[in-house]
């Protein structure tokens, strides 16, 4: 048992200590501060994910409409409402947040693949709004002419607008936050639960758990964390395009957790590292990169099942 | 008014039929196999592709019986050597794996036949209005809704007066039990898998003499066929069929009122659906 934690302990100061220097060597490795930052918010969101697909075990296939969500919200409250980063991120999650407990009643009662089939199908009906509401959303250019504006502290300023590096950190103190709070989340009592459903279901059902309450509540967090994550993404790129909430686009979430490791806390981390540095070069290097990132998926699944850290892990107890 | 109504309404229920043929063949892979087939508009994109390819050598007809039998066969192959390996493992797995498919396929329709739309010929004769008052009334379109009649109507034969349509049904029940009762599983699964991707590539043919061919005809197409399936209820092939043709017809007419919210209804529909009768219109209880 001290060996475990003595594993998770290092794992997670290698974790800390790469995110944390990653402006200072990322040039090294052929790579730019911006693709750091993106790697950065798809962790956040492929962690966020898992909070409901791994630790829950709920099939969940229409995240990405929450994720665009989050990014919506955020462009449309600086661009119309507010120039203020703070408030736009808020404005963003409470979106996702508010959405995702909306629909919730309407799945939590299902199971499985249909589980799945219905949370994409719902998510489409966020790209159909974005991508039909012209007006207000830019339709199918995506929304433009907003930028992410400086954080004013009060003693100071922040240049996230031009500063890549601050932007950088900016999004890794929040990064840390909404991970910190998905890891307490998971150790308490709470997070227990839903391990046990995942686990067994009827069990906990008879041992007198409110299954389709708590799978409302891993839903609604998952989902606010989503936002969140959509909302930093818009930020990063000054634009948000409505095919980032295509269906298409949950996918590439779960294949990340997958990838990387459902059963591990960290392992979407590592299967976002993987994928958005994969699909930044593959889109470089040929036209054809959507069927190389299907290839990866099929790959992945017949065989690596178990991602990057479930290879490490199995090495390790054996 | 009423024109321009009924204008829509066959519009909608020719987009409809689209939607349902291929929502039930996805619905019979989901029951048996318990694998959403993210990759079936993928197979409806080759059908129609391979039609328009064929269509100079063995012209229309020859081209509507062949392609889709040959998409069955690439959906059979398929089957056997990649979507076989991940059954009773965690659902999750054949469900990226189909996506992965998808991506494949769209992008390798795109690679071969190119991103632009593309035109395909439908005989002059049935492009020609029956009426000059309906000009909308195609007999392209009536021919169309005629023939998803015939084979949905062969595919309800086949599923309920032949050996191979009830070991299909009983699978869907309780496929261990037919295992054990010596019907061979994977070439059940397989064949089961053949009838849907046969649909699939119909669908893909008759589309693109309607709707033109590009490489994300089927992409566009599968989601509403989702919706059908939640609409009709999972596991009833006449809810099936009635979900896609209820969208299809729901879509058509909010285009005349409110056309911005064409696609927004059914999903409003499918909310519906899911409050007041979570199992879908025809669908049992109990099963999900």
């Amino acid at each position: 048992m001290g060996n475990l934690d003595l594993r998770k302990q290092s794992t997670n100061l290698i974790v800390c200590a790469l995110l944390l220097t990653l402006p200072f060597w990322i040039d090294h490795v052929g790579s730019y501060i911006q693709l750091g930052t993106q790697i950065v918010v798809m962790a956040l969101a492929a962690m966020a994910l898992n909070f409901l697909l791994g630790y829950t075990g709920v099939l969940s296939f229409g995240h990405a409409a929450y994720f665009g969500l989050g990014a919506y919200g955020t462009g449309m409250t600086i661009r119309y409402l507010l120039p203020s980063t703070g408030v736009g991120i808020l404005v963003g999650t409470l979106v996702g947040a508010l959405a995702a407990a909306v629909i919730g009643p309407m799945i939590v009662r299902l199971r499985g693949v249909y589980f799945a089939m219905v949370t994409i199908a719902f998510g489409q009906v966020f790209y159909f709004i974005a991508f039909r509401w012209n007006d207000v959303t830019g339709g199918d250019d995506g929304l433009t002419n907003w930028k992410r504006m400086p954080i004013d502290l009060g003693f100071t300023t922040v240049d996230i607008q031009h500063n890549a590096t601050a932007f950088y950190y900016f999004v890794l103190v929040i990064f840390a936050v909404a991970v910190a709070l998905m890891a307490f989340l998971l150790r308490s009592p709470f997070g227990r639960t839903l391990i046990a459903i995942r686990e067994n279901e009827r069990r906990a059902r008879f041992m007198g758990v409110n299954v389709n309450f708590h799978i409302w509540m891993s839903w609604v967090i998952s989902c606010t964390f989503m936002a969140l994550a959509g909302s930093l993404s818009s930020l990063l790129n000054n634009f948000v395009d409505p095919r980032s909430l295509f269906w298409t686009q949950s996918g590439t979430f779960v294949i990340m957790c997958v990838m990387g490791g459902m059963r591990s806390f960290w392992g979407p981390l590592v299967g976002a590292a993987i994928f958005v540095a994969l699909q930044d070069y593959l889109s470089s290097a040929t036209p054809n990169w959507q069927s190389f990132v299907g290839l990866v998926f099929v790959i992945v699944v017949l065989f690596f099942p178990r991602g990057v850290m479930g290879i490490f892990r199995r090495k390790a107890t054996e | 008014m009423t024109q321009l109504i009924l204008f829509n309404v066959m519009n909608g229920l020719i987009i409809g039929a689209f939607y349902a043929l291929m929502a039930i063949g996805l619905s019979l892979i989901m029951s048996l196999s318990d694998v959403i087939n993210f990759a079936h508009g993928g197979f409806l994109a080759v059908g129609a592709y391979l039609a328009y390819t064929m269509t100079p050598y063995i012209g229309f007809w020859g081209g509507l019986i062949v392609a889709p039998l040959l998409t069955a066969v690439l959906g059979l192959i398929v089957e056997k050597f990649l979507i076989s390996r991940v059954y009773g493992r965690d659902p999750l797995y054949s469900l990226l794996l189909t996506f992965g498919l998808a991506f494949i396929f769209e992008d390798g329709t795109r690679y071969i036949w190119g991103a632009q739309s593309l035109p395909y010929q439908v005989p002059g004769w049935l492009m020609s209005p029956l009426s000059s008052s309906l000009f909308f009334l195609t007999g392209y379109r009536v021919f169309m809704i005629f023939l998803i009649v015939v084979v949905v109507g062969g595919l309800f034969f086949i599923m309920t007066r032949t050996r191979l349509g009830l070991r299909i049904r009983a699978g869907t029940l309780d496929l261990e039990t037919v295992s054990v009762l010596g019907v061979n599983v994977r070439v059940l699964r397989n064949l089961n898998f053949g009838i849907g991707i046969y649909l699939a590539g119909l669908a893909g043919v008759l589309a693109a003499g309607q709707l033109g061919l590009q490489p994300t005809i089927g992409a566009s197409l599968i989601m509403p066929s989702f919706v059908a399936i939640i609409i009709g209820g999972l596991g009833s092939l006449t809810g099936t069929l009635l979900g896609g043709l209820l969208i299809g017809v729901a879509s058509g007419v909010t285009a005349v009122f409110l056309p911005s919210a064409t696609e927004a209804v059914m999903y409003v529909m499918m909310a519906a659906v899911l409050l007041i009768r979570p199992q879908g219109l025809l669908g049992e209880e109990g099963r999900f």
